[in-house]
């Protein structure tokens, strides 16, 4: 998983021909697509809850349109993307619930044998489209099986604020941690501080606490599924977290989700972590403040570290059908339906480039150029390595990442209730007891 | 007619049998006690049950288990998220029962009083009880929020602090502050119901105390407190297993952060059971929560219900 270049997206998609020309591909073949879904299909959708309304809005008037075409009843049903896991869980455990679940990260990889083969759905849009990114591919299978298709990325970048980077002596945006470290102290200075969230926040504290430690060479597990998390690479990686930290606004240790969002909004913060809803919301918000909070920010990737390669992660979305769904053939049907490119667009534009794509070749969709600012989200696919890397993705990595074992060493770390040492130690301690398993 | 007689000989045989058992009270009131107990057995005893034989399995999400015995608990008692969750539970559940007992019982006596509006006063009183759980742990959460604290606000415009306290960021604080949420909850109910158990009690012994002249404390602890005692130890036994089996304030708030500090043994099973899919783990950590709520029980039951303590001996 540590390559995802174009290069390596030829290795692993079907159409790197296509690829190679760049954004806006045609497709290199028609792919086929034969599916008879069950007479009188009836399924339920369970899916993340909206950020931007928009977005639902057009998902909803595509699940129509699906329905008005096969004649397949959809209810479609939305919850807090957090709250999806339990339910997800409950579904697999009772044999009962959704027919179809639009969840994140690694979830479909617990439970897997509870899950619809939905190898034909991705090997049409693969080969319809020009290959997937290795990093949805490894999320989607299980073996030489899909059971997952990924939907996207609720892409996450650093969300700044144009002024106070200049202020603070920066005309570009600093692409190394190194940079990222002497801009974070430079906007404390100018009490224009960064925050970044390290308390449980699923989302937004995983996605940097994990960067960092990627960004060092630091993993959980290597690629036999061995616990290295002590090492002296995840203890340099802590050491410039405490560095960092100490330039954050404070309270970030009780950070969740949305703590973010709201202090950037109301303009306690220059820089942080985050998908690209606050510019959108500010943009759109009856309040002059935010609006023109919105116009003075801008997108970055995160910075590479000594390892030198993009080490983002990301929230990745995936669909996931349960087997004892009575109409398998109709939730593979509303899958490849939503995915195809001409529906998936229409969403994109809809929901003003909130999901990155998880085909490369869904990158020519001009929202992605219609400003600038929304530029870096296209390529997080491309950038972000999965939760379980160097391992395999299943119950020890989604345990990890569930039981908040990165994201506490970082915290035990930078607060000073332990050493780096200490943090690296305890944490790998706790990664074993999963990966024992 | 041999033939015929047979079977008309049989039923009526299985009939009287029928009638007969449904004439026996013994069997009648089998007979009507079968919808509770089918109730029990499915909606009490089998949970339970359930819970203790996962908690002796490694059942993954989605998964069937293998028996493996304590292996789980033993797995526990080298887990340091665990143990400091166990002190979490217990430092939360002490210090909020104590505070929500003395809140409480401060006033049910006030509102025993003849105070005006005392109607609208008790109604208000109940209001924390009324508003569910979730909606005033996010009231809590805006409370303690490190940019947005109301508390922090008002001290800054006061002239009181110069930076917004720090609620839910650091340890000791978040675990204060989750406690001073569960205690804003809870009283209305301890106040309550020893509010109903104050009213039980005869004017009667107040009027014969008053006449050897009692002093208002004399009072309180020689009868008060003595008639009041079974209540007390009913709406205790409650509030103790309520406080330490707490979920949804806590997960509200603070999710267990910040680095665990504020983890309760309960919002730490759902964590290890549904986010981190281990439901064998989850429920070996339910169920070490069983002997801490069955001593609970008994202190309760053998304690403070001695009959010598309710006539105002001292054991």
């Amino acid at each position: 998983m540590s390559d995802f270049d174009r290069r390596s997206v030829l290795k692993a998609g079907l159409g790197g021909a296509a690829l190679l020309a760049g954004p806006g591909i045609v497709p290199v073949r028609a792919a086929e697509w034969t599916n008879t879904p069950e007479p009188n299909a009836s399924i339920r959708v369970l899916r993340w809850k909206q950020f931007i309304q928009a977005e639902f809005d057009k998902f909803a008037e595509q699940t129509k349109k699906f329905s008005e075409k096969t004649g397949i009843k959809v209810k479609l049903e939305a919850e807090s993307w957090e709250d999806i896991r339990p339910k997800a869980a409950v579904a697999a455990n009772v044999g009962a619930g959704p027919d179809l679940i639009i969840g994140t990260l690694d979830d479909p990889h617990k439970f897997p044998e509870k899950l619809i083969d939905v190898t034909d759905v991705a090997q049409y849009l693969g080969a319809q489209y020009g290959g997937w990114y290795p990093v949805a591919e490894k999320y989607g299978k299980k073996g030489n099986n899909w059971i997952a298709i990924p939907q996207g990325a609720t892409g996450g970048c650093l969300n700044y604020r144009i002024s106070h980077v200049k202020a603070a002596g920066f005309e570009q945006f600093p692409k190394d941690t190194d940079g990222f470290l002497k801009l974070c102290q430079a906007l404390k200075k100018n009490n224009t501080p960064a925050g970044f969230a390290l308390g449980h926040a699923t989302g937004d504290a995983n996605g940097w606490c994990q960067w960092a430690l990627w960004a060092f060479g630091g993993k959980v597990v290597d690629e036999k599924n061995q616990v290295v998390l002590d090492s002296p690479e995840t203890v340099a990686a802590l050491e410039y977290v405490k560095q960092l930290y100490a330039t954050f606004i404070p309270g970030v240790l009780s950070w969740n989700d949305s703590n973010n969002n709201k202090a950037f909004l109301n303009g306690e913060l220059s820089l942080t972590l985050n998908g690209i809803s606050i510019w959108t919301v500010g943009k759109t918000s009856p309040d002059p403040k935010q609006q023109e909070i919105a116009k003075d920010m801008d997108h970055a990737p995160m910075p590479i570290g000594p390892v030198g390669k993009p080490t983002e992660q990301q929230n990745i979305l995936v669909y996931y059908g349960y087997k004892h769904s009575k109409y398998p053939k109709a939730v593979k049907e509303y899958i490849k339906f939503m995915m195809d490119k001409e529906n998936y667009d229409a969403w994109e534009v809809a929901s003003n480039g909130y999901v990155s794509p998880p085909l490369p070749a869904y990158n020519d969709n001009p929202v992605w150029t219609s400003d600038p600012k929304i530029t870096p989200y296209r390529d997080c696919l491309k950038r972000c390595l999965d939760n379980g890397y160097a391992g395999d993705l299943g119950y020890a990595s989604a345990a990890v990442m569930g039981d908040f074992v990165v994201v506490d060493m970082f915290a035990e770390a930078a607060s000073g209730s332990a050493t780096p040492q200490e943090a690296a130690k305890r944490a790998a301690e706790r990664a074993k007891r999963y990966y024992q398993v | 007619m041999a033939v015929i007689a047979e079977p008309v000989t049989a039923q009526v045989k299985r009939s009287s049998l029928w009638t007969r058992a449904f004439e026996s009270r013994n069997f009648l009131g089998a007979m009507f006690m079968v919808p509770a107990i089918a109730i029990l057995v499915l909606f009490l005893a089998y949970p339970l049950a359930l819970g203790f034989w996962l908690g002796m399995t490694d059942t993954k999400i989605g998964g069937v288990g293998r028996f493996i015995g304590f292996q789980n608990f033993v797995s526990l008692s080298k887990d340091s998220v665990f143990w400091l969750s166990v002190f979490n539970t217990i430092f939360y559940t002490v210090f909020a029962s104590i505070v929500k007992f003395a809140i409480g019982l401060y006033l049910a006596l006030l509102l025993n009083e003849r105070l005006p509006f005392k109607s609208m006063i008790r109604a208000i009183v109940l209001l924390p009880f009324v508003v569910p759980t979730v909606l005033s742990a996010i009231a809590f959460w805006w409370i303690y929020d490190s940019q947005f604290s109301i508390i922090s606000w008002v001290l800054i415009k006061a002239g009181l602090l110069t930076h917004y306290i720090d609620f839910l960021g650091d340890p000791w604080n978040a675990r204060w502050s989750v406690v001073l949420a569960n205690i804003w909850r809870g009283v209305p109910f301890v106040a309550i119901t020893l509010l109903a158990g104050l009213q039980t009690i005869s004017p009667s012994l107040y009027e014969a105390a008053n006449l050897d002249g009692a002093t208002n404390m004399q009072r309180f602890r020689h009868i008060t407190l003595p008639m009041l005692s079974p209540i007390i130890a009913v709406v205790m036994t409650f509030s103790v297993l309520m406080t330490f089996t707490d979920f949804q304030l806590i997960y509200t708030i603070t999710r267990g952060g910040p680095i665990n500090a504020t983890h309760l043994m309960a919002t730490l099973s759902f964590q290890r059971a549904i986010t981190g899919g281990n439901l064998g783990e989850g429920a070996a950590i339910s169920n070490a929560m069983i002997p801490f709520l069955v001593a609970a029980i008994l202190l309760s039951f053998f304690g403070l219900q001695r009959s010598r303590w309710q006539q105002g001996g001292r054991d």
